[in-house]
């Protein structure tokens, strides 16, 4: 065993690179799930949006082009949900399947001619003095400008669901869509706005992946992270700032765990690799003792003539 | 009653009908554990079911089914394919073993291939490549290539097949570097592009100026690639798009020779259950080049060794080797069987670290 072998900055820093992916997902999802539409979609969006970006990146050489086309292509995707729940009031645990499996299989053929190929970096924020200073500076100034936009934007939804009419507005159509209707609110032009908005950040996480994490475009390449987001969003009781705690905990301990195995650490390896799960799975439901639940009209469709 | 009799008979004749005429062509299946797009393990099963497909032109069918998952799931995959009048299958993970023995049972007249596994049935062959003689070039490389002296491994599953590479590239890496460490982490997935880069990069922030693969996407690679002075290795493709650095050389599975000559044996009713298991000498693993990031004078000792283990004079594991635990395993100048080989679950000495069971 050796743990000076882990550098703690380098951990701390490349921890917050592991979660960014899962925070954009599920916040998205959190907003999408509060406005009372469950999308399954999130696995599906991503890919998209992994694609979507990496595709624009590599071609216009621009890889804030890239993250703005990935969100794009992530709220441009989920309007087939739309389409489908909203419109033709379908199930949304079916349709949301059907933006997986279709979100999958039209991202590897989008893919084929990008396998192998290197994307432009995108450079990391530079504050003179800030990114300089030891310890603090690589961890907190140091990272892609995309990390700093997930944490922004779960201060953004914070707020905005906790102090804004726009957000009373939004949690009253998740709660009981037939008072909001009848208060004169346009309950599935709010729901599509959500889901859009849900589309654009997952879409961005997928980017995140295949222009920052990893970089490259391989198919599936999300493996599974989208599912991981949605499960978040329910752990964290649809609180953005426990939303943010999980994704950190989740990626966080993936990483240490990662770490810890090739310092040689004397835990069984297979608890190691479970730790990430367990853990973020007892402290949100730690966490989740208060009474707060799922928003009433959450995943049932809604129709004015009902 | 008398017409639901007509219909389970007409029913039946029509299946019978269809079978007949699928017996026509051969019908192939291949179950895949990634896409056939990773670039790396499923992409060369998916270039041998192309060659099956080149090989035989209208005679032959093939079928496969991507990214199923290891264990019941695949065994409904596999059951399905035999249904559809699939004549072979190749399951191509060593997580498919089971299964494969099981449905097999239910489908005595179709043919399975088990890629890297070791249980066998009359309708059961497995087939595996020596990808250790392989691992023993990539070993003779990293030792003398790494500068810290660290290696680090990111192993898939704590299986034979992955257990036997770590310490064929161990004991090689030592030979020329006794001051060599390995550095293993455990994936717990064949493909997570995500995850297997952050493995690469823990180990490289630990290190390791040498990354062995044993996972299936190319991520590792670019994780390799983004870090600087850092060489990999290709693993089941070449993935020469990583070349000249960080990819140095690269171990290629070649399996379409072995899916051609089986596809023809269940056409000329010639199929019988064997355990294949070739090696660089027979082609089906493949030494990608090796670049100019490596000296020429390595280049050449890399060489020659891939020479000796084609033609036999050489065996990867030739002792004195003993295990982990200091306990003698092979005197010197024995070579090890097949039989343990095969089933290998400890570490040789030297090797930090245990295998999780």
């Amino acid at each position: 065993m050796d743990l000076s072998a882990i550098n703690p900055v380098l951990l701390i820093a490349s921890l917050m690179v592991a979660a960014t992916p899962i925070l954009l997902a599920a916040i998205g999802e959190l907003v999408v799930e509060k406005a009372g539409v469950l999308n399954l979609g999130v696995e599906g969006m991503m890919i998209i949006g992994a694609i979507g970006g990496f595709a624009i990146t590599v071609e216009t050489g621009s890889p804030w082009l890239g993250f703005i086309a990935s969100a794009a292509c992530g709220a441009v995707f989920s309007l087939l949900f739309v389409l489908l729940t909203q419109v033709a009031q379908a199930n949304q645990v079916a349709s949301g399947l059907a933006l997986t499996l279709f979100g999958l299989g039209l991202s590897a053929l989008l893919g084929q001619s990008y396998v192998g190929i290197k994307p432009p970096q995108m450079g990391k924020l530079e504050i003179p003095f800030l990114s300089d200073l030891p310890v603090i500076g690589p961890i907190l100034f140091g990272h892609d400008p995309i990390l700093y936009i997930g944490i922004a934007l779960t201060a953004g939804v914070w707020a905005l669901l906790k102090y804004s009419r726009v957000g009373l507005v939004l949690r009253a159509v998740g709660e009981n869509h037939d008072a909001a209707h009848a208060l004169g609110y346009k309950v599935v032009r709010i729901r599509i706005l959500a889901i859009m908005f849900g589309g654009a950040c997952a879409g961005l996480g997928g980017a995140y992946i295949s222009l920052i994490r990893v970089p490259q475009w391989t198919e599936g390449m999300t493996a599974g992270v989208g599912w991981i987001a949605l499960a978040l969003v329910v752990f964290s009781s649809w609180k953005p700032w426990r939303a943010l705690l999980g994704a950190y905990l989740f990626g966080g301990i993936t990483v240490v765990q990662l770490n810890l195995q090739a310092a040689g650490v004397a835990i069984p390896v297979e608890y190691l690799a479970m730790s990430p799960y367990v853990i973020t799975i007892i402290v949100l439901v730690i966490l989740s003792a208060d009474k707060s639940s799922a928003p009433a009209a959450l995943g049932r469709n809604f129709h004015a003539s009902r | 009653m008398k017409l639901t009799t007509l219909l389970t008979s007409a029913a039946m004749a029509l299946g019978l009908a269809t079978t007949a005429m699928a017996a026509d062509k051969t019908k192939v299946g291949f179950v895949y554990v990634g896409p056939v797009g990773d670039g790396g393990w499923t992409y060369e099963h998916d270039q041998g079911r192309k060659a099956v497909v080149e090989a035989f032109g209208d005679k032959v069918e093939t079928v496969y089914v991507e990214n199923v998952a290891e264990g019941p799931d695949s065994e409904r995959v596999m059951t399905q394919m035999a249904l559809e009048g699939a004549d072979l299958i190749f399951t191509t993970s060593f997580g498919y073993m089971d299964p494969t023995i099981n449905v097999a049972k239910k489908f005595p007249n179709v043919r399975f291939e088990h890629a890297t596994g070791y249980k066998t049935a009359p309708n059961v062959s497995t087939y595996s490549a020596r990808f250790y003689e392989g691992r023993a070039v990539q070993g003779t490389i990293a030792g003398h290539m790494t500068e810290s002296n660290i290696v680090g491994y990111i192993g898939s599953f704590p299986i034979p097949e992955v257990v036997r590479g770590i310490n064929s590239a161990y004991i090689h890496a030592k030979k020329v570097n006794p001051d060599v460490q390995f550095k293993i982490v455990w994936a717990f997935t064949w493909f997570d592009p995500a995850k297997e880069a952050d493995a690469a990069k823990v180990l490289i922030e630990q290190g390791a100026d040498v990354i062995l693969q044993h996972t299936d996407s190319t991520a590792p690679q670019a994780a390799a690639q983004t870090a600087g002075n850092v060489i990999t290795f290709g693993q089941a493709s070449d993935m020469s798009e990583y070349g000249p650095k960080p990819r140095v050389s690269s171990i290629i599975d070649n399996w379409g020779p072995y899916y051609v000559a089986r596809t023809q044996a269940v056409m000329d009713g010639t199929w019988e259950s064997v355990m294949t298991w070739d090696g660089i000498g027979a082609g089906m693993v493949g030494i990608g080049d090796i670049s100019d990031a490596v000296p020429a004078e390595v280049k050449a000792e890399a060489i020659a060794l891939q020479a000796s283990l084609a033609d036999g004079s050489y065996h990867a594991f030739t002792g004195p080797i003993s295990k982990q635990d200091g306990s003698a395993w092979l005197a010197d100048g024995e070579t090890a069987d097949d039989g343990t080989l095969a089933g290998m679950n400890f570490f040789v000495e030297g090797i930090e670290g245990e295998i999780p069971q």
